[in-house]
């Protein structure tokens, strides 16, 4: 099983980690979902505390918008999968990220679709 | 009829000297120049049309577009200062100018963004957890910050700054940080270890000393206190300073004002006080070592440094951190620790802190001869038994070197001293009676072994109540 965490705000993938105070946690297994993703909504926003859940909860992929270099390579360091600066709706993005098929750097843009930031 | 004005506004804002983009009414980009896109390292055809906080993700207070709003609804342009994350995950320091723009009817249409990159002028003003890196001052764990955190306020005191904590966590490096970032930082950071120096030296050192003032001052001195005029003075290991120069420092820092040795006018100096020490100054109080007045004068601001098995997040950016500094100092192309080495490096429990964590990352850089460092290239007491590094834990906790000391005497072979005491007269008196010992009692034989007269040994054994 592996967990996919990513940092949300509104409809969007939150635009920069370190920034982000509503998480999402996501488990699954060959491209499937399992259960429902759980929130989190964090007191106040916090790299360090955001970086220290990310190993607690044995998270093995991020998808996230801007993240500092320092945090990212601390990251792949503990083994954590990154797809930063990921522009889009956290749904296609999450969508994307369990088929395998989301890359570093996408633009996710879904013309027509009402979304919110 | 003249033609109206009308002009290509890409080519206007390519113009502009700074990185910039123009958004729609609804914040969408609809146009940026090719400094905006070499600052977010994102192209304008693949971001036209995304809204503008997506793209530009800064911490100004923009979250859901928030100041866009606030600008297109008052009309009032906001210039903020703040930072914003690329896609190449670098932090670049931004004053960022927000005003609306308008139709020729009046009508608003958008707004222009200017955003500055200020990275150049914050190296010199900014405060923060990476300034410290250029001063190897490395710590992501909230103990770490906190005293970060510290430091800013310290630096605007003049208060005197009281910094504890156990042998090799940096306080020296902390106390060089809060002198550069104090409005004082042009003027002298004089540091001296209290620890390193006898008494008389101390003082002369300290307060200076006029020409004649005793055998050999030939000439005047103008001792550490004046040198550090409108600077910072930085006491390190101010629990081993002797209780006669703890009165006059205490006077010093009253009234402003010494008299060096043997002068007879004072002289007046305006310097902030940091002193350092890994002793407990309280126990050292309770035990008549050191002056409670003095103490409480120096213990104004205080910062404890944790120990490095208090920051265990820390230990990997420091290990990877020295690493790098030790790679590029030897050019070698190392990468990294292989898994094993690591765990071994992350279990072990530091008792000399960041200075034994450098020096023995910078041993196995050395000695490694793959691109990976191995087990085999850490040092070898690092796999000794739990008895061993206990004992070597006793001998760490002995007395610093002192300068003068160190050169002649081998710290680890010093005996315990009786009394437990480890202050440098502790460690003279030591000396002395151990080279009687040697000497069978002598005191020609034990005065020439330490290089004195007899006179000054007969003085430092009545000094120290050896005499009957």
């Amino acid at each position: 099983m592996r967990k996919l965490l990513i940092p949300v705000q509104g409809d969007f993938v939150a635009p920069r980690f370190d920034l982000a105070t509503e998480i999402l946690i996501i488990r699954y297994e060959d491209t499937e979902l399992i259960g429902e993703p759980r929130t989190i909504i964090m007191e106040q926003a916090s790299e360090e505390e955001l970086c220290q859940m990310i190993v607690k909860e044995h998270i093995t992929d991020i998808v996230c918008g801007g993240i500092e270099d320092l945090h990212y390579n601390f990251l792949a360091w503990k083994k954590v999968k990154i797809f930063d600066a990921v522009i889009g709706d956290w749904k296609t993005a999450m969508d994307k990220a369990l088929k395998g098929v989301l890359t570093q750097g996408e633009i996710i843009l879904e013309h027509g679709k009402e979304l919110s930031l | 009829m003249k033609p109206s004005f009308q002009p290509d506004i890409r080519l206007l804002i390519e113009g502009i000297p700074y990185p910039t983009m123009i958004l729609d009414t609804e914040f969408r980009i609809t146009t940026m120049n090719r400094l905006l896109e070499a600052m977010t390292g994102y192209a304008r055809e693949r971001v036209l049309g995304l809204h503008g906080e997506l793209v530009v993700r800064s911490n100004i207070g923009n979250t859901r577009g928030q100041l866009y709003l606030q600008v297109l609804q008052s009309g009032e342009m906001v210039s903020v200062k703040g930072d914003i994350l690329n896609c190449y995950r670098r932090k670049i320091p931004v004053q960022c100018t927000i005003s609306v723009l308008n139709e020729g009817d009046g009508s608003t249409c958008g707004l222009l963004v200017i955003i500055e990159d200020i990275s150049t002028h914050e190296k010199r003003t900014r405060i923060g957890v990476r300034e410290f890196d250029s001063v190897e001052l490395i710590g992501h764990s909230p103990k770490m910050q906190k005293v970060f955190d510290m430091i800013p306020l310290m630096a605007y005191s003049d208060a005197s700054v009281l910094i504890t904590g156990e042998t090799g966590t940096g306080k020296d490096k902390i106390a060089e940080v809060i002198h550069q970032q104090s409005p004082r930082a042009r003027y002298p950071f004089i540091k001296i270890n209290c620890g390193a120096l006898p008494l008389d030296l101390l003082e002369s050192e300290l307060f200076g000393h006029v020409k004649g003032a005793f055998t050999g001052a030939s000439r005047n001195k103008l001792g550490m206190f004046k040198m550090a005029d409108k600077g910072t003075l930085f006491l390190t290991e101010i629990g081993d300073m002797p209780l006669s120069l703890q009165v006059k420092l205490l006077s010093v820092l009253d009234d402003r004002k010494f008299r060096p040795v043997g002068g007879e006018q004072s002289v007046s100096v305006d310097v902030k006080i940091i002193v350092a020490t890994h002793r407990p100054l309280r126990e050292q109080v309770k035990n008549n070592k050191f002056r409670e007045d003095l103490y409480y004068r120096l213990n104004v601001l205080h910062i404890h440094v944790p120990p490095l098995r208090e920051r265990e997040d820390d230990v990997r950016y420091l290990l990877d951190h020295f690493l790098e500094k030790y790679t590029r100092a030897l050019k070698k192309t190392i990468v990294g620790f292989t898994p094993v080495t690591m765990q071994t490096l992350l279990s072990y429990h530091y008792p000399g802190n960041i200075r034994e964590l450098s020096n023995i990352v910078e041993y196995a850089v050395n000695m490694c001869r793959r691109k990976k460092i191995n087990k085999d290239d850490l040092p070898s007491y690092l796999f000794e038994n739990h008895a061993k590094e206990d004992e070597e834990l006793t001998v760490e906790k002995m007395p610093e070197p002192t300068s003068a000391a160190e050169s002649t005497t081998d710290r680890q072979t010093i005996p315990a001293p009786p009394d437990g005491g480890d202050s440098w007269p502790d460690i003279e008196r030591r000396m002395i009676i151990d080279a009687l010992k040697e000497h069978g009692g002598n005191r020609t034989e034990t005065s020439a072994s330490l290089g004195w007269g007899r006179m000054k040994l007969w003085r430092k054994m009545k000094e120290y109540a050896l005499l009957k």
